[in-house]
């Protein structure tokens, strides 16, 4: 069954200061099955990141359809859903990795693991055992985990970034260069993480610059140029 | 199946007006001044929605009706047109600016809770810190002043006041406690609906971060939703689930906090976010 699927997307961005149309992505069309993994891939620049923001409804969608099959709302358009039901959905089904950490102040590196956890109805002990389970894995120091993460280094917070994404287990994961600025054997640790969901039957997409990162991860892999599919 | 939520806060058509207006005024708009008549419009047919749980943003420049909109709510301005309807008052049936004196007195004190950007107007300077929360306890009905107690001592600890303290007077204390006082001032009595207008303007960045950090907590501990008036769109980012831009008493723009952030629609919510340092 299709868990995603993506209709003649295209985005683009109006400067008004400028009086400028940029044309980001179009006409983009993919279907992603329950339980796969889609890579894409592209120069900088290219739109990648765009598909993954409109999926996520960061980006206004400017024309085409992005189908989701949610457990709560059943086939949604994901360009008109209402903004309560986008954060439904990103609090319940939906999560993304992007390359920044948004953090709150005095915030510390567990408790915004546990946070991702108490948002969704968790009890403070599952969600301590969790996110501690989840920073381990990810090998971040544990003398860092009461430490508010703006002191950290950019493969620090983003190993926190991943911790705090797949601690939730989310059915539907969007990955934005989860890999970038992290050391091989991080890296190695990442792809374990997402093989282990795969097989637990979540569904992904992700932007990589790394080719041999998604050999024997990916089911499909889109090459994304100048905005279009090739 | 759509999601199925009754709002907690429901405006319908705001209005604040100062002048008698004139047919000409929508078309004859200079900023939120009529140049036919003269006439102010301080907010301009203003409709939101606040959902359980959620923090509603709302940003725009000094001037632009964020103010006028939050001192409407809690009935420190008459709206001259509009209609406001609370969950937890009259089945969220009865317009609450058509509520009598006594209703209105009740709904502050037991449904809404207010923290102006200026302590002054939410604190009685030259009480005590336990007796501003007292005060407000007692106008719900309360009067078991062991309980009073008990509650201004968990209200202090809860926003990191000491309760060594808490027989002090807010005049003697800083910019960020007079503050925190007042948040849980208005806590008090379990409002469903905070509004917050301006709260960390002018204070240091630490300061700042702890009354954020406050929020953050009485977000999540409380389950209470929260209308968050800022200029500042850092504080927006880290608190709103959804954000309202407003200019010259109008809104211009909402959507979710990040997509306003990284996909700006209107001329004015794209030069706010380009000037965001």
């Amino acid at each position: 069954m299709e868990i995603l699927s993506i209709q003649n997307l295209s985005k683009e961005f109006y400067l008004h200061n400028a009086d400028k149309h940029i044309h980001s992505c179009q006409d983009i069309s993919l279907d992603l099955r329950e339980g796969e993994f889609v890579g894409i891939v592209g120069l900088s620049g290219a739109g990648k990141s765009t598909i993954l923001k409109c999926i996520h409804r960061t980006y206004l969608t400017t024309r085409g359809h992005i189908y989701y099959n949610s457990v709560a709302f059943g086939r949604i358009d994901l360009t008109t859903a209402s903004e309560r039901e986008i954060l439904y959905l990103r609090k319940n089904e939906i999560g993304y990795v992007s390359q920044f950490l948004h953090v709150m102040p005095r915030t510390t590196a567990k408790e915004h693991v546990m946070n991702a956890l108490l948002e969704s109805g968790s009890g403070i002990q599952e969600a301590q055992e969790k996110a501690e389970d989840m920073l381990r894995y990810f090998r971040l120091p544990e003398n860092l985990w009461d430490i508010y993460p703006n002191t950290f280094s950019g493969g620090e917070r983003l190993r926190l970034n991943l911790a705090h994404t797949m601690v939730k287990q989310p059915r539907f994961m969007l990955l934005d260069e989860p890999t970038a600025s992290l050391d091989n054997k991080t890296k190695v640790l990442v792809k374990d993480m997402l093989i282990r969901l795969k097989k637990k039957g979540k569904s992904m997409i992700g932007i990589f610059h790394d080719l041999e990162f998604m050999d024997g991860l990916c089911d499909k892999v889109f090459n994304i140029s100048e905005g279009t599919l090739v | 199946m759509t999601l199925q939520e009754t709002p907690v806060l429901r405006v319908q058509g705001l209005t604040v007006r100062y002048g008698d207006g004139c047919p000409h005024c929508q078309d004859h708009l200079e900023k939120n001044r009529c140049t036919v008549c003269g006439t102010v419009w301080a907010a301009n047919n203003l409709s939101l929605e606040v959902y359980p749980g959620e923090v509603l943003g709302i940003v725009g420049e000094s001037g632009s009706g964020k103010s006028t909109l939050m001192q409407s709510l809690y009935f420190d301005l008459e709206p001259t047109d509009g209609t406001a309807y609370l969950q937890n008052y009259g089945d969220g049936k009865r317009n609450i600016w058509e509520a009598s004196a006594a209703e209105k007195r009740h709904i502050k004190n037991t449904i809404m809770g207010m923290v102006y950007q200026n302590p002054i107007r939410g604190l009685r300077m030259d009480y005590s810190a336990a007796s501003n929360i007292a005060e407000k306890i007692i106008a719900a009905g309360s009067r078991n002043a062991g309980q009073m107690t008990e509650r201004a001592k968990e209200l202090l600890e809860a926003v990191e006041i000491l309760t060594s303290r808490m027989s002090e007077a807010p005049k003697n204390f800083s910019g960020g406690m007079q503050q925190r006082v007042q948040i849980s001032k208005a806590l008090a009595n379990n409002p469903a609906l905070l509004l917050l207008d301006e709260v960390t303007t002018g204070l240091d960045l630490s300061v700042q971060a702890k009354v954020l950090d406050l929020i953050r907590k009485i977000k999540a501990k409380y389950g209470i939703s929260i209308l968050l008036v800022s200029h500042d769109l850092a504080v927006i980012r880290m608190l709103a689930d959804r954000t309202i831009v407003m200019l010259d008493g109008k809104i211009i723009e909402s959507g979710l906090t990040d997509q306003i952030l990284e996909d700006p629609q209107h001329a004015y919510t794209q030069q706010l976010v380009h000037s965001l340092l």
